[in-house]
């Protein structure tokens, strides 16, 4: 800066020139406008956009090699993602199947149950029922034939000559013994 | 020393016609030391003398910095490849140290998207004009006359200004920048007209003014030291002879300082006008 002011004194010494480094002169103004606006233009819209696309395309082929590889793991690691939850699908699909079965498997066995019960149930009532009505129908017969038994015995005694005992005796063993001849056909039977 | 080029570049063209001892004999005089002065930067006109369209030699000298500057980046850009040659690897570090250096630091990656295109192309012709100040023939900086640092500045001050308007609209963006929140009410007295100075007036005009001054006063360190040894060398005599050794390595010691001083101002420039648009973009200050 002291030189500049030996500059400024300069321009004193020089009494007949009016030059001031400070105030521009209009050509100088108009020169340095016209070499110095196109000039920046031209950089700014041809020449360094030249530079820009070569470093934007070795900026890619940098960043654009790490992105594809990531780009790829992220893949794998959705693949898997989706291997292992298809798996957990299946898992779940398999216990579901499997508890299906045993609930069937028991509705089932508890419906046999039932139903055997049930058969069992009526094969003892039929079976209680005819014997019942055997019993019944043994009853009704058992009631006829003591009946008609009782009163040919007694036709018997009365028709017979009631002389000793032993006649008697003999009377009463023979009736025992068709009565039992009578029955026994009657028991085979049954 | 301007004059001295161009006349150099006559005497190359009437050289073939006549011996080339006169060439030398030109190169190899001293007619007394030539003191470097504000006329440096006001040279002759090479055409339309007088009007607006006056075209001169820092003209031509910034036109031959832009072409450069575009043949070079469109050549390599238009063979730009995946796998980037010597050249390509090279300016794609230049960009790289632009964008993550300077603009992703300040800004973030998400802002940087939008404005490293023009910050990156802002820094690389700052060093470009500014470069011209040390490479033979040419011998001025494009930058050392305010003009082209003025335009630069004014399109970074419209920048910044338009992005804090569309961010925050332009009542919240104003309040905001010229009543910072979170202070009693009468430092605003003090405060807002020294903030709206700075807003409106003194970032671009120190931006511009920095880079000028910077240019300028290199080369007026650069004409001096060779100057000197012009006329120590052919003129003076005895021991000042010897001194024009010195000034010899001064000069080619400020020709470095020089390009070092022409990468700086870029970074410098490119720098605060990444920090103006981010303090436009900041919520609060």
């Amino acid at each position: 800066m002291n030189l500049f002011t030996t500059v400024l004194l300069a321009e004193t010494e020089h009494g007949e020139s009016t030059y001031n480094p400070i105030i521009p002169a209009n050509y100088d103004i108009l020169w340095s406008t016209v070499i110095f606006v196109p000039l920046v233009l031209l950089f700014i819209f041809v020449i360094l956009p030249k530079f820009q696309k070569v470093l934007d395309e070795r900026a890619d082929k940098i960043e654009g090699g790490i992105a594809r590889a990531e780009e790829a793991q992220a893949q794998a690691a959705a693949a898997l993602d989706e291997y292992t939850a298809q798996l957990t699908e299946a898992r779940a699909e398999a216990a579901r199947i499997r508890e299906d079965a045993r609930t069937e498997a028991s509705q089932i066995l508890a419906d046999s149950r039932d139903k055997a019960s049930t058969e069992a149930d009526r094969i003892a009532s039929t079976a209680l029922q005819q014997i019942e009505a055997e019993r019944q129908q043994a009853i009704v017969s058992l009631r006829a034939d003591v009946g008609s038994l009782a009163s040919e015995l007694a036709s018997r005694i009365v028709g017979e000559s009631l002389a000793d005992d032993a006649r008697q005796q003999r009377i009463i063993d023979t009736f025992l013994d068709e009565l039992e001849a009578q029955v026994a056909p009657a028991e085979t039977k049954e | 020393m301007l004059e001295r080029a161009t006349g150099a570049m006559s005497a190359l063209i009437t050289a073939d016609s006549d011996d080339s001892q006169g060439f030398f004999s030109w190169l190899f005089t001293s007619d007394g030391f030539h003191a470097p002065s504000i006329t440096e930067f006001y040279p002759e006109a090479l055409l339309w003398e007088g009007t607006i369209f006056e075209f001169n030699r820092i003209t031509l000298v910034r036109i031959i910095a832009a072409v450069a500057l575009v043949l070079i980046f469109w050549l390599v850009g238009s063979r730009a490849k995946l796998i980037p040659g010597r050249m390509q690897s090279a300016l794609e570090m230049v960009m790289d140290f632009v964008r993550v250096g300077i603009v992703e630091d300040v800004l973030g990656k998400e802002n940087a998207k939008k404005y490293a295109p023009f910050l990156t192309t802002l820094f690389l012709a700052i060093v470009f004009f500014n470069i011209t100040g040390v490479i033979p023939f040419l011998n001025i900086a494009g930058t050392s006359l305010i003009g082209l640092p003025i335009i630069m500045a004014v399109w970074v001050f419209v920048m910044y200004l338009w992005s804090g308007i569309r961010k925050h609209g332009a009542g919240a963006y104003f309040k905001n920048s010229l009543f910072p929140p979170g202070i009693p009410w009468p430092i605003y007295l003090l405060l807002t007209p020294i903030e709206a100075l700075q807003v409106f007036f003194l970032r671009p005009f120190t931006l511009a003014l920095r880079l000028t001054a910077n240019m300028m006063v290199g080369h007026m360190l650069l004409v001096l030291t060779f100057a000197a040894t012009q006329f120590f060398f052919f003129e003076a005599s005895g021991a000042l002879k010897a001194a024009g050794t010195l000034s010899l390595v001064g000069g080619l010691l400020f020709t470095l300082f020089e390009i070092f001083v022409a990468l700086l101002q870029a970074y410098v420039f490119v720098m605060l006008s990444t920090v103006y648009i981010s303090l436009a973009l900041e919520d609060e200050h």
